[in-house]
């Protein structure tokens, strides 16, 4: 499994990180490098194996039904790089 | 005074409750410290004086009204310096990325807030690889650190700054995370000793993910007995983190002195086959022939399944970090490129111009292996590979109460030796990550010297919770051996 | 040529909680925007997400209300995309293992006995998205994100359903049974109750054709109108040779129509993954038999009830429980006006009372009438105290708050029905003697005459006459 300029304009994209001409040429080889270093795992047989998404085997923690935050409006938008009325701005959103 | 920057934390305290020395009389001898080797280092990437002996005078100031009293921690007073993954309040928290180079975190780890509610005093932030991704510290978007060891080296990474201060002499003790093997590592390669945790015992509230399932905060210090002390601190339920482990509190410095008679090494065979250099295994076979002559005995072990961990690690570790990394988008926070003709322009210059390369490419890689049709093969399959890992170390840990093996295949490499070469600088990692896919601890602690008198570390991996087993055994090897109290030549002559 | 019309839908129940689903904010609708949006919902570096015991319960309770199965243990999973109101960059929802499957819901359309069953796919726990804001920011876009984070329940039928009434009925069954169970308050203009629906024709028979998803309908008149437009949109369509081709759409409710989305559909690709930061949801039996002790009696075994103990018909049964503050008025008013008057009681309320709720826009909760009081009236037409006519003023005098109840207002307007026969004989005699004419015209054979001398006996006593007293002595005069 190989993957060409499309398949990484199509991964960058759903990434959302701009690659230029040149980048995605790199990128494409860089890639394919760390694939064919991960295609190992293909060989291994895992029929019946149940996987692993957590390092421990415990369940989830539920949480009261409890209002705990305060408004922090002003701390958090201190740091946003645009705001206007207490709303974050954005370019404008075609639907 | 300048006698306590190899000082363990024990004797500092001591100091500090005798009242030799004030806290803020320790703070202002590693700031002046810092002051000086840190532009030759680069391990400290946000210093602020004034709040520093705020902390320090706050210090001095508890234990003037609380002397004697329990409430006091022995930590209390002491100074360490946090990777600059934790978010503290009032501090510029960077995670090494342009991403975030102006975010001032409005709230703290908690970390921080356990280590500060000890009493400890930050001296400031460390530089890292960019978001945790990297084994070499050359992906900071603020620079490389240097060893220092040796300036040409790499300190290791991610945690390169924490373990480069400490090393120096810049700070008695630092905080670092480890993902695949980012305290163990630079441990190693800057001569220290580091402990990751078991998953789930420290809290993850408030540092920057990289890959949720695998990231563990650990204290990183000269000395095992200096590690257990921080991880008192550290470590303890937080409701705020789902997978943080409700047990009960523990003292992890309370079996320090057992003696090692009988312990049984699993020596895993995959540890010590070829990809390890000659010094590196000279260093290690020396240092369990000291753990034989402190009463232990060795039994070979088999983690047959443990060649697939780095290349599941590259399957599961980007596939969370894509997923981690996609709220730095320049709406709420971070950085947000200049020049943009729309929202999808915003969102992808922002990053693009945000990112680096290996974080890029991380993210890159974790799209696509999560991506339509290829789910399956890549990620599903990875995580089966984890479960068979997992099921190797339940098996090895019937027949052995601690492995050990080297932290890492080499000592420290020269920059740029393997940049170029993603998969190469994975494999640095090769004996630390399997611990993170099975979520054990592991720690790292120096055994001896190298190629070109660069430091070596002996890797221990624990059972689930066995970390107060695994300080007993670094603690008892380093009552009987000096490694760790050995300074490298910058920091002795800057004393 | 036929087509027929599947449906599908998707409907997002704001779950009422007090705090989020996986942040200690509130959920109260209406604040200043971004006040109730806390570290977590904005998704600040490093924070974490903790799941609301509450929001669990509500999709218990629905589980069991729609006899669905609860998974034992149900996974979170990150669904990616990036939009600006989802400040992670990924929405946690539940993909492979949802915590409730199968199960479904009656639906009646009209006013026959007949339901029909509309089966569920799933339902789900998610969080909700910010609000995106596109007026007054000099051509940009603000973003608030106060309900991000909101818990939701994602409820999926299969596609059963046949027609927009369909739709909107079963709709409408899904708003009153989250409200009777009381995990949502079902309120439409704020977003509380929103659905999607998954629109194809095809000729019967055949296989699905494509469906378009319209998006949002958030009031049961707009999903009507979405529904049938794009039904003919498809249809013309089809029958203009074009195909259909898979599109997310949405409704103009100033034009009624649909349009595409210009969102690129091939563009998405979720990337669904279990989410490392939530661990999974174990919900044990013990918890599921709380739950369950604690719910109402569900509207499907009220009407059963209905039907079996009170003779009830199932158009009546189903109409009662369309919502629990309906039936609990029904209940109330049964109470006092006794078993026996189970039907004429509910053919107040389904009649007289609901045109008149309906009329001035008020919900039964707010009904100035009491459920005793309707009792009363009924009470007093069963014992022939006042006829149907009568009754009616009654139920004026009481809506408008006239009197503490029924007997206070016949006794103080004077409305006893007369039933005494002597008098009723003496008015009858009087009425005769009074219209000969119309005696004269009935014995020719003109039916309606009689009606007539019906209606003056009536008219002399005002209408409290008994009428079948009135009628059967004038026959009995007139010979008949």
């Amino acid at each position: 499994m190989s993957l060409n300029l499309e398949d990484v304009s199509r991964i960058a994209l759903l990434s959302r990180i701009e690659l230029s001409a040149a980048e995605r040429e790199t990128t494409r080889d860089q890639l394919n490098d760390i694939l064919g270093f991960i295609e190992q795992l293909q060989a291994v047989d895992t029929a019946g194996i149940e996987p692993m998404a957590h390092a421990v085997d415990v369940v989830q923690r539920l949480r009261p039904d409890v209002v705990t935050e305060t408004d922090r409006r002003a701390d958090f938008q201190a740091v946003a790089p645009e705001t206007e009325a207490g709303l974050y701005l954005v370019p404008r959103v075609v639907e | 005074m300048s006698e306590l920057i190899n000082s363990s934390l024990r004797e500092l305290s001591a100091a500090l409750a005798a009242k030799t020395v004030s806290a803020v009389e320790l703070a202002t001898l590693f700031l002046d410290r810092i002051e000086r080797l840190n532009p030759a280092l680069n391990a400290f990437i946000a210093l602020d004086r004034d709040q520093t002996l705020v902390q320090a005078q706050a210090a001095d100031a508890a234990r003037r009204v609380g002397a004697g009293a329990p409430a006091i921690s022995p930590l209390c007073g002491i100074p360490l310096a946090h990777k600059d993954i934790f978010c503290t309040r009032g501090w510029r928290t960077s995670c090494g990325s342009k991403m975030l180079e102006n975010f001032v975190a409005p709230y703290d780890a908690h970390v921080v807030e356990k280590l500060a509610g000890a009493g400890m005093v930050m001296l400031g932030k460390l530089n890292m690889d960019e978001f945790a991704m990297g084994s070499s510290n050359e992906s900071s978007y603020f620079g490389p650190v240097k060893n220092p060891w040796d300036l040409a080296c790499v300190p290791g990474g991610s945690s390169g700054g924490s373990a480069a201060a400490i090393a120096a002499r810049l700070a008695p003790a630092a905080t670092g995370t480890d993902t695949g093997g980012s305290i163990r590592q630079p441990a190693a390669l800057c001569g220290l000793t580091g402990l990751k945790p078991t998953y789930g015992a420290v809290s993850r509230y408030g540092m920057i993910a990289f890959a949720s399932s695998l990231d563990q905060a650990g204290p990183m210090a000269k000395s095992a007995e200096d590690c257990a002390l921080l991880l008192n601190a550290m470590a303890g339920f937080d409701a705020r983190d789902s997978t943080s482990l409700e047990r009960p509190a523990e003292d992890y410095a309370r079996g320090l002195e057992q003696p090692l008679a009988g312990l049984k090494i699993g020596l895993p065979q995959e540890f010590f086959g070829a990809g390890m250099d000659d010094d590196v295994r000279a260093a290690v076979e020396a240092a369990l022939a000291e753990y034989r002559k402190l009463g232990a005995v060795t039994v070979e072990v088999q983690l047959p399944n443990s060649g697939l961990s780095v290349p599941a690690y590259y399957v599961i570790a980007p596939a969370e970090a894509s997923s981690n990394l996609s709220r730095f988008d320049g709406v709420r926070y971070g950085y947000r490129a200049p020049d943009y003709a729309d929202l999808a322009e915003m969102y992808s210059r922002s990053r693009a111009q945000g990112f680096g390369a290996e974080v890029k490419r991380r993210i890159l890689i974790g799209t696509y292996v999560l991506s339509h049709g290829y789910y399956d093969a890549y990620y599903l399959q990875a995580q089966k590979i984890r479960r068979l890992i997992a099921a190797d170390f339940k098996a090895a840990f019937e027949q052995c109460d601690v492995i050990m093996g080297p932290t890492s295949p080499s000592v420290a490499f020269a920059f740029g030796a393997k940049s170029a070469d993603p998969v190469q600088m994975y494999l640095s990692d090769i004996y630390t990550i399997s611990t993170n896919l099975a979520g054990l601890p592991g720690m790292s602690l120096p055994c001896g010297f190298g190629r070109n008198n660069m430091p070596v570390g002996l890797q221990i991996i624990g059972n689930l919770f066995d970390e107060a087993k695994m300080l007993n055994v670094a603690h008892k090897y380093q009552q009987v051996t000096d490694w760790h109290t050995r300074m490298p030549k910058l920091a002795e002559v800057a004393k | 040529m036929n087509w027929e019309v599947v449906i599908g839908l998707e409907t997002h129940a704001q779950l009422q909680t007090r705090s989020k689903i996986f942040s200690g904010s509130s959920t109260a609708f209406g604040a200043e925007p971004n006040v109730q949006a806390s570290a977590v919902d904005i998704a600040l570096p490093g924070v974490l997400p903790v799941l609301n015991r509450e929001a669990v319960v509500c999709a218990i309770k629905f589980g069991l209300a729609v006899g669905a199965t609860i998974a034992p243990r149900s996974v979170f999973a990150r669904k990616n995309y990036f939009y600006p109101d989802l400040p992670k960059g990924y929405q946690i929802s539940q993909f492979e293992i949802p915590v409730v499957s199968g199960g479904g819901l009656d639906i009646r359309v009209g006013a026959g006995d007949t339901a029909k069953f509309v089966h569920l796919t799933r339902a789900h726990l998610e969080e909700d998205a910010g609000k995106s804001l596109h007026e007054d920011f000099h051509g940009r876009t603000g973003i608030d994100l106060n309900r991000a984070g909101t818990p939701l329940l994602e409820i999926v039928t299969e596609p059963d359903m046949r027609s927009s009434a369909e739709a909107v009925a079963y709709a409408r069954a899904l708003h009153a049974l989250v409200q009777w169970i009381g995990i949502c308050d079902g309120n439409m203009q704020e977003g509380s109750f929103r659905c999607d629906a998954n629109v194809s024709v095809r000729r019967p028979g055949e296989p699905l054709g494509t469906r378009r998803e319209i998006k949002n309908l958030n009031s049961f008149r707009f999903m009507q109108q979405a529904i049938d437009f794009e039904v003919q949109w498809q249809i013309n369509e089809i029958e203009e040779g074009r195909a259909i081709r898979q599109a997310t759409v949405l409704f103009d409710p100033d034009t009624g129509e649909t349009r595409a989305m210009r969102t690129k559909e091939d563009a998405h690709d979720y990337r669904y993954f279990p989410d490392p930061d939530l661990l999974p949801l174990e919900i044990t039996a013990d918890w599921i038999a709380l739950v369950r002790s604690g719910l109402p009696e569900l509207p499907q075994a009220m009407q059963q009830r209905f039907q079996s103990e009170l003779g009830l018909s199932a158009y009546d049964a189903a109409a009662l429980t369309a919502s629990r503050e309906m039936a609990a008025y029904f209940e109330a008013a049964l109470e006092s006006a006794g078993r026996d008057n189970a039907k004429p009681v509910a053919n107040w309320i389904m009649g007289e009372l609901s045109a008149r709720l309906n009329k001035e826009g008020l919900e039964i909760a707010a009904a100035p009438l009491s459920a005793p009081q309707l009792a009363g009236i009924v009470r007093r037409i069963a014992d022939n105290t006042i006829s149907n006519k009568i009754a009616r003023d009654v139920f004026d005098a009481l809506w408008a708050g006239e009197g503490r109840d029924a007997d206070a207002v016949i006794a103080a307007r004077g409305w006893q029905q007369i039933t005494d026969t002597g008098a009723i004989e003496a008015l009858v005699d009087e009425v005769l003697a009074a219209n000969q004419k119309s005696v004269e015209e009935f014995r020719a054979g003109k039916e309606k005459a009689f009606n007539a001398l019906v209606g003056q006996a009536m008219k002399a006593t005002k209408g409290k006459a008994n009428p079948q007293q009135v009628t059967d002595l004038l026959k009995k005069k007139l010979g008949v």
